[in-house]
């Protein structure tokens, strides 16, 4: 029999060691991709596009890529999200079918990242006819995303206190006016941050704008939305496993990884701002 | 005055007490779901009058209260059956807006609940929704809302600062003024001072006093003592069903059930 003392410090030492664990990878990580990206990480890196086949120069063409498609993803799916949210937390009759809607929804978010990338050609490269291009990279990650921004903006629905509703209501506002007027003002912060997260996720995704969009190395900034385009991850990859001379390659490779982790955490930083400037004004408020 | 009442079970006045009717309900049944919350309803509420409703928690009044502005259509799987004559016209007419239901009934709800906006943009609220849009009436109606809610004073200095900073009766002092506003026939209070100090709950209800000169009010109250203080007529419901309605002074004083003197003299309940 083991003293008690002895088995709760015995318990308490796996505890720590199993999150130090976690804790030192994530920064191993971090620190291989900081110490190797910063070295080559410079205002003309961010600016330049690749040259002599991609062993010199920069990588602007994939940052801005990342970003265009970036935008359209938030156009797409964060009015979408929105709305959809809206109806199944505040219109939708709450019955068999709407608990099957949300199970679909959130069985999406488990869905692998490829799968969107091959329905995303089938709908938007071939039937929509927008090509492999800026526009179906960005609605294909936007689809990716759904899940987490409707999810996000029905948990936003739900912290609102029923009494807002009821008391808008209750002075002759019709459902719609008190949605707009005295919810929806309330919930946006918390849809934002979730939108967000989601985006964060999309930008760093590669197999959805394998095959919808994004290319291997183009000379020229992309000029429409129909265009192709060069992306962080997709350029990252290329550079570690498919270029010619690896070797060569591999510092512009860490400082690719670094500005997308960087791209990632301003992101994720945002919606944490977001939200905890909203956390601030609702304890005010009470 | 046909007093409904007294012919269906209700003993007492049937809610008739000389003033003309403001509001006349018939054999209202109420139901969430399977469930049977209000069962055969028939009485009168005087326009210009105080009524009261009284009983023990879970007895009706609170739903019965909230069939007036039809706010239990907001809970789901309610049905209600009769009818409910809004100077003779039928609340629940297939014709008939919701919205504009709760634009004549307003309502005061039990917890207080300004909206975290400011003390005017709360009285100004359903003003805007109803499509005023002229600053300046909108300006005047809070001021005089403000004032008829008898807290003007109160808040004059600082109608732009959050009204969640309010304490709690002038909080509930701010609702009653956001529903003074619309300008409704009828004001709907469900235990308005429940969660108030005395001195907040005098003031509520020196103010219900004040008001009932140009408004209909209907209260719900757990506190005999406020009905009886505050309500010209008062109503006792007992599981669902209206069990007695008499003048105020009547009831307290000399009850004709023996189910109604048992609650008010505090022996179940």
């Amino acid at each position: 029999m083991i003293n008690k003392s002895v088995t709760e410090k015995i318990g308490f030492a796996v505890l720590a060691f199993c999150g130090l664990l976690v804790v030192l990878t994530l920064f191993g990580i971090l620190w291989d991709i900081g110490y190797n990206g910063a070295a080559v990480l410079s205002w003309e890196f961010l600016t330049q596009p690749p040259r002599e086949g991609m062993t010199l120069g920069g990588i602007f063409p994939a940052l801005l890529g990342t970003l265009l498609v970036s935008l359209i993803t938030v156009l797409f799916s964060v009015p979408l999200g929105m709305f959809s949210a809206i109806y199944l937390n505040e219109y939708a009759r709450q019955g068999r079918l709407v608990r099957m809607i949300r199970l679909s929804i959130r069985n999406l978010s488990g869905v692998p990242s490829i799968v969107y990338g091959l329905f995303g050609v089938a709908l938007f490269v071939r039937i929509f006819y927008f090509g492999a291009s800026i526009l179906s990279a960005g609605l294909t990650l936007g689809l990716l995303t759904l899940p987490w921004t409707i999810t996000a903006s029905e948990e936003a629905l739900k912290t609102v206190p029923k009494s807002y509703r009821d008391g808008s209501l209750a002075l002759g506002a019709t459902k719609w006016q008190a949605i707009r007027t005295n919810v929806l003002p309330y919930a946006i912060p918390g849809m934002l941050s979730g939108a967000i997260l989601g985006l964060a996720r999309a930008a760093g995704e590669t197999a959805p704008i394998l095959f919808t969009g994004a290319a291997f190395f183009i000379p020229d900034l992309p000029r429409t939305l129909l265009d192709q385009f060069m992306a962080l991850p997709y350029h990252l990859y290329i550079l570690s496993t498919q270029h010619q001379d690896i070797a060569t390659v591999r510092p512009i490779a860490y400082g690719t990884a670094l500005v997308l982790i960087a791209l990632v955490l301003c992101l994720n930083m945002v919606a944490v701002l977001i939200r905890y400037h909203y956390r601030k004004k609702a304890r005010m408020a009470q | 005055m046909v007093s409904i009442g007294i012919d269906k079970k209700a003993l007492g006045n049937g809610g008739s007490n000389g003033h003309p009717v403001k509001i006349s309900v018939k054999n209202l049944d109420f139901f969430y779901g399977p469930q049977k919350a209000l069962e055969d309803i028939n009485m009168d509420i005087p326009a210009n009058q105080v009524t009261a409703f009284i009983g023990p928690s879970g007895c009706g009044k609170s739903t019965f209260l909230r069939c007036f502005n039809r706010m239990n259509e907001t809970i789901l799987g309610t049905r209600i059956e009769g009818t409910i004559l809004l100077d003779n016209s039928n609340l629940y007419g297939s014709d008939v807006d919701v919205v504009d239901v709760r634009r004549r009934v307003g309502m005061v709800f039990q917890k207080s609940n300004p909206f975290p906006k400011s003390i005017f943009d709360n009285v100004a609220y359903g003003l805007r929704i109803n499509g005023l849009k002229e600053k300046r009436k909108i300006a005047e109606i809070v001021e005089k809302s403000l004032m008829d809610a008898a807290i003007w004073d109160e808040v004059k200095d600082r109608l732009h600062e959050s009204a969640l900073g309010l304490s709690g009766g002038q909080q509930q002092r701010l609702c009653i003024a956001r529903a003074l506003a619309v300008q409704p026939e009828v004001i709907l209070m469900d235990e308005p001072a429940s969660a108030l100090d005395p001195i907040a709950t005098q003031k509520i209800e020196d103010l219900i006093q004040k008001l009932k000169k140009d408004y209909t009010i209907v209260i719900v109250t757990h506190n005999m003592q406020q009905a009886a203080r505050v309500s010209d007529l008062t109503a006792f419901f007992y599981l669902g069903k209206l069990i007695e309605v008499n003048e105020t002074a009547l009831l307290f004083t000399r009850p004709q059930l023996k189910q109604t003197e048992d609650y008010i003299t505090g022996r179940f309940g």
